[in-house]
């Protein structure tokens, strides 16, 4: 399939002839990674969905190249990640070179018992391809093609959207809208609202060349090499022989000439010999800046994806944070229009993922001033990491070329309910859930693929004779004593007793040393607001 | 006797390379090389056992 050939036309709907406007639960602005997939998962928990989008096209370009686990992980719960990976590159290990030498390698998995991998590499119209044919399936998504939205009103009960099309401008209402329409969101201009923040003075070259070419499907940075000095270069491997080749400029080039293909095509060969075939795929400069809005929500109008937040691409913070926006607001959506939750339970997807933001636009902003060394001495000491990473362990900790994109613990949330009994181990409240293989009625499966999709699920590791009752969540009973599931047990610090409550969103919200069927109630009482 | 240690043992290396390079945020490259020096001398202080300085130096100087 031709993704990028394809052209998605508008279709009239009843909402456009009828004399007055339709009234929607949830209308999302913006059929990208983030809107797609904040559909499906809406869609999934029971809501009716209207999509708009201003184009008739998937994305142009590869763009977003690189999406991490926990966005696959995410997407199998929506049903798609099978579609990615396949189609995708996996990939697991990055190589970092100082001019002519390699310095270190990383692997970002280094252990076995996960599903998925670090990252698979995927050009940005297949993710939003595979995630159009899914809605395409969902009879309660409405997806509006050539639908601009031209007017926003935030009203105390209800947002009204004016939105034009190819056949005329008509009116919509909704409970609640979901600006997912990018960087520089419609929507947000239209409330007057900004993100703020900080551009870095540099500029990048993205050059995606296709051909056959020895490399490994790896990461590959280089810190000034010989074939593009003083400057950074990072090498990718997509799926269609593609390559992304992505060259530092500095401030100072002139985006419009360094676009020439013929300005590009030496600089590729200086990286990959003279007599190199090669094909442009797709050339782009950009500048970037890391920025974010003050606060995610306003009203009945919420934030998600790049609109909200933006930070450099060294760690593919961008796409990926914004899929976890998604996946952080769609239960909470779906249990306010629900009438099951309070509206104060919105409150907390805004202070979740502000904070999430601020710790990518912390990592991302990091990256940037290693790669990018703002004074002499910050370059000074760049180099001097750099030589010294070769032969000591310390100073590969130190080499930042992209802190690479892991999801945020959401340690002082409100919806956690604080320890009360003692736990080692990285699966602390507000933890996103770590994956495992997971034995069951006789068969080995994931662990994530195991929590509930639509609910709460409370995790009882058994052994200790207590007997567990759903009430407003979902049971999963696990043996630890069964070999295939000590890995699951130990990345929990599980003993027989062990209770775990995870959101529908898969984040730990509760654990106990025991189970408490008033605890575990009390917890998801405290979770949705509902305390 | 105790060995320079070369494998990671800081807690925060994100963290305390940002605080370094904030640090000498808007010093000329004359007062840089000063707080550098001024750094050195503190560090080795503390650090206290001359057989571990002196594995230190000759690995920066290599």
């Amino acid at each position: 399939m031709d993704y990028q050939a394809k052209r998605f036309a508008h279709q009239s709907r009843a909402d456009q002839t009828s004399a007055s406007s339709a009234r929607h639960p949830v209308v999302i602005v913006g059929a990208g990674p983030v809107g797609l997939t904040l559909a499906l998962d809406l869609t999934q928990r029971g809501v009716h969905v209207v999509l708009l989008d201003d184009d008739d096209k998937l994305s142009i370009g590869s763009r977003a190249i690189c999406f991490a686990k926990r966005t696959l992980e995410i997407w199998d719960r929506l049903g798609v990640g099978d579609a990615m990976v396949a189609k995708g590159v996996s990939w697991n290990v990055g190589k970092v070179f100082f001019r002519d030498a390699p310095v270190y390698s990383f692997d970002l998995l280094g252990e076995e018992g996960h599903r998925r991998p670090a990252f698979i590499n995927l050009q940005q119209y297949y993710c939003e391809g595979f995630l159009a044919d899914a809605v395409a399936q969902e009879p309660r998504i409405e997806l509006r093609w050539q639908s601009r939205v031209t007017e926003v009103i935030n009203g105390v009960d209800g947002v009204s959207v004016k939105v034009e099309t190819p056949d005329g401008t008509y009116a919509l209402a909704a409970d609640y809208v979901v600006a997912c329409d990018g960087s520089r969101s419609a929507v947000r201009k239209m409330l007057g609202l900004e993100s703020r923040g900080q551009t870095f003075r540099d500029r990048f070259l993205i050059a995606d060349v296709k051909m056959t070419a020895p490399f490994p499907s790896e990461r590959w940075f280089w810190f000034d090499p010989p074939f593009h000095p003083n400057q950074s270069v990072l090498l990718h491997r997509q799926p269609d022989d593609v390559w992304r080749i992505d060259f530092q400029l500095g401030w100072d080039a002139d985006p419009e000439e360094e676009k020439k293909p013929e300005r590009v095509r030496p600089r590729v060969q200086a990286l990959l010999g003279p007599d190199a075939e090669f094909d442009f795929e797709w050339i782009s400069v950009y500048t970037f800046a890391c920025m974010r809005m003050e606060r995610f929500r306003h009203g009945r109008v919420l934030f998600a994806g790049d609109s909200a937040h933006l930070v450099s691409p060294f760690g593919a913070r961008g796409a990926n944070s914004g899929v976890q926006d998604a996946d952080n607001l769609g239960w909470k959506l779906a249990l306010v229009v629900a009438g099951r939750a309070p509206d104060a339970l919105l409150d907390t997807y805004a202070s979740e993922r502000e904070y999430a933001a601020d710790e990518n636009i912390l990592n991302s902003t990091r990256a940037t001033d290693f790669i990018t060394p703002k004074s002499e001495v910050s370059r000074l000491f760049r180099n001097a990491v750099l030589e010294l990473a070769k032969d000591h362990p310390f100073a590969r900790k130190l080499v930042n070329s992209g802190r690479l994109s892991v999801p945020a613990t959401l340690r002082n949330s409100p919806l956690n309910t604080e320890d009360t009994d003692e736990f080692s181990g990285a699966m602390v409240p507000g933890a996103p859930a770590v994956d495992a293989p997971l034995a069951i009625e006789g068969n080995t499966i994931w662990f994530l693929n195991a929590l509930a999709a639509d609910a709460f699920t409370c995790v009882h590791f058994t052994g200790d004779d207590t007997t567990v009752e759903g009430t407003d969540c979902r049971v999963l009973s696990v043996d630890p004593a069964q070999p295939v599931n000590r890995i699951l047990a130990a990345r929990y610090d599980a003993q027989p007793g062990t209770t775990y409550l995870f959101r529908p969103d898969q984040h730990v919200c509760a654990r106990w040393r025991k189970y408490d069927a008033d605890a575990v109630a009390a917890a998801i009482a405290r979770a949705t607001c509902a305390a | 006797m105790t060995q320079l240690i070369i494998d990671p043992n800081l807690s925060h290396f994100d963290e305390f390379y940002e605080a370094l390079i904030r640090t000498h945020q808007d010093l000329t490259p004359e007062q840089s090389h000063q707080m550098n020096a001024k750094l050195v001398l503190l560090l080795a202080n503390h650090i206290g056992d001359l057989e571990i300085l002196k594995e230190a130096l000759r690995r920066a100087r290599s």
